[in-house]
């Protein structure tokens, strides 16, 4: 008897409740914790609407980059230390060919994904795929070392100076936004829509495509795929192509707010790993709401007087107590170990 | 059918089969017995192409596979059940079933066949949104075997079954196998150390020693001869 696609069952139901729960309950845990902090401090530390307007707004760019974070530990079982860096240099691209090729904003975008899939690729064949059967801790070092190749080799080419990028979602419209009584702008509004059509991507990829299970699976066990006939050398490819074209996205996000240079993703890959671990490593949905969570925190603490210091170590303190408390993350799934 | 020749294989320089010939003819049941470290293991990966002899031939249905990726030979419609089960823990049952049809590009009868396998291992419909991992030893070996048949194969290879399962559930388990061999004209060639199990539905049996092949006849033969069962086969 085949179930009906759309039929529901208690257990269905009461899986979507857990989800919804999830995600509510840190908000709460959150409003707790900054009602506490306010009694403490005296009204130092207030809960405004902006901050949370803004921290979505700030946050969307962090979940962008945890996008691609997670698509690369979902496909490939590697944490990527380059993604930013990586990134980064896809922006640089993107710049290159408005500013000096000419091209419009949209056909660049287009180019920048399609050199950003091949880069990806082309670093995952020829740096990663010779290390694969090593202990992780050498692929991690090697990211590491890609890191720095790949961020001197921007300097090399396009020097440190920051350059200017304008998106075009930014001069359309009014200039600012104002949402519940908060004002946003429209940059990030734009990255706002953005991150959320990556995230919904990337979401019905791993779940709902072939191609998706395919990659999961190549990532979980590489020989069951294999004996299932799935070329898993070339999932993995793939799996480093699509991380470098959401991570390439986030990139052109990200720049015209940050302005672009080639350190500009370091601060953001910090968030973004803040974001992921906090959402949850496999879950793409985890990763954008860990980035609203962490702007969102980030913006109450930096309108504090008192706390305003802490607002960009506040992310390693976020990452270390999720890692003590619940170390896959709010939406991630525990990895099952039966003896 | 399946012609194994002369093959020599080795990690590294450990040589784990030395000169091994198998032959298994179409619709057949064929076991491979040995102790540990005999090279069972060796021989299915070697043919399901995990990894390559260093000399030797293996050919099915008169094409050599010896050197073709284990993606060609599972088209080529050889699926293996790896040893120690190696499902994918962190998907559930239906997950699991999908990627074992991998291969196929026919929907519909991937879904039948979905519900093939089911009728055949209740117990996996029962459960398909069920995060494999939390399955029952037994549980997962039906669904290890149930993933190979979703690429509807015409050859099964079969790595130690019986693997830390209850002997109860191995008898159900090689029962369901001699079962889907006759329905469906599938050949199955099972690498086996409890050897009592598989003679039981064994056509022909091969017994390994450190990489060659001590003995090789029909599986009754075996069965009858108390001297062969005690000094190769343990019982």
């Amino acid at each position: 008897m085949v179930r009906a696609r759309g039929s529901l069952n208690a257990d269905q139901v009461l899986r979507w409740l857990t989800q919804a729960l999830l995600i509510v309950s840190p908000l709460i845990v959150l409003y707790l914790v900054l009602a506490a902090m306010k009694w403490i401090f005296n009204g130092d530390v207030t809960f405004d609407r902006q901050y949370i307007v803004q921290g979505i707004g700030q946050g969307s760019v962090y979940g962008a980059l945890a996008l691609a974070l997670v698509l690369i530990y979902r496909s490939t079982d590697v944490i990527n230390f380059a993604q930013g860096e990586m990134a980064m240099f896809c922006t640089f691209i993107s710049w290159a060919l408005i500013t000096q090729a000419h091209w419009g904003w949209y056909a660049a975008l287009i180019g920048t994904l399609v050199f950003s899939a091949l880069f990806g690729a082309i670093i995952q064949r020829v740096v990663i795929t010779p290390i694969e059967n090593a202990p992780l801790l050498t692929i991690v070092i090697v990211t590491l070392g890609l890191f720095q190749v790949v961020n001197s080799f921007a300097i090399f080419i396009w020097q440190a100076q920051p350059k200017s990028i304008v998106a075009p979602y930014a001069k359309v419209g009014a200039k600012s936004v104002s949402v519940f009584g908060a004002s946003v702008g429209r940059t990030y509004v734009g990255a706002l829509a953005i991150t959320l059509i990556v995230m919904g991507l990337v979401y019905v990829f791993f779940n709902y495509t072939k191609l998706g299970l395919a990659s999961r699976a190549s990532a979980q066990n590489p020989v069951a795929s294999r004996l299932c006939g799935v070329p898993v050398g070339i999932m993995l490819t793939i799996g480093w192509a699509l991380a470098a074209m959401v991570g390439a996205t986030a990139g052109v996000v990200a720049a015209p707010i940050s302005g672009l240079d080639p350190t500009f993703m370091q601060g953001l890959l910090l968030y973004a790993f803040a974001a992921a671990v906090l959402g949850g490593l496999d879950s793409p949905v985890g990763a954008v709401l860990g980035g609203f969570l962490i702007g969102i925190i980030q913006n109450v603490v930096g309108g504090s007087a008192l706390l305003k210091d802490i607002k960009d170590p506040v992310a390693f303190i976020v990452i270390l107590i999720v890692l003590m408390v619940r170390p896959t993350g709010l939406l991630g799934s525990k990895t099952v170990k039966k003896v | 059918m399946l012609r194994v020749t002369d093959i020599r294989t080795q990690y590294g320089p450990v040589v784990a089969l030395d000169g091994v010939s198998v032959f298994v003819p179409d619709g057949q049941i064929i076991t491979v017995l040995g102790a540990n470290g005999a090279g069972k293991s060796t021989l299915l990966r070697s043919i399901s192409g995990l990894i390559h002899p260093s000399s030797g031939r293996i050919e099915y249905d008169d094409r050599r596979i010896d050197e073709a990726k284990p993606e060609q030979i599972v088209k080529l419609g050889i699926s293996q059940v790896p040893e120690g089960r190696q499902i994918f823990t962190q998907l559930n049952v239906l997950e699991n079933l999908k990627l074992g049809a991998y291969t196929r590009r026919d929907r519909d009868g991937v879904r039948r066949d979905i519900d093939r396998v089911c009728q055949y291992f209740p117990v996996l419909g029962q459960r398909r949104s069920q995060v494999a991992g939390t399955l029952s030893g037994g549980e997962q070996q039906m669904l290890a075997i149930a993933r190979a048949l979703m690429a509807r194969p015409k050859l099964l290879l079969l790595d130690e079954p019986s693997l830390g399962l209850a002997p109860l559930i191995v008898r159900e388990i090689f029962q369901i196998i001699q079962a889907i061999s006759r329905e469906g004209h599938l050949t199955v060639m099972v690498v086996e150390q409890d050897a009592q199990a598989a003679l039981a539905i064994a056509d022909y049996a091969y017994v390994l020693e450190t990489g060659r092949v001590a003995l090789a006849d029909e599986a009754a033969h075996l069965q009858e001869n108390d001297e062969v069962r005690r000094s190769y086969l343990g019982y």
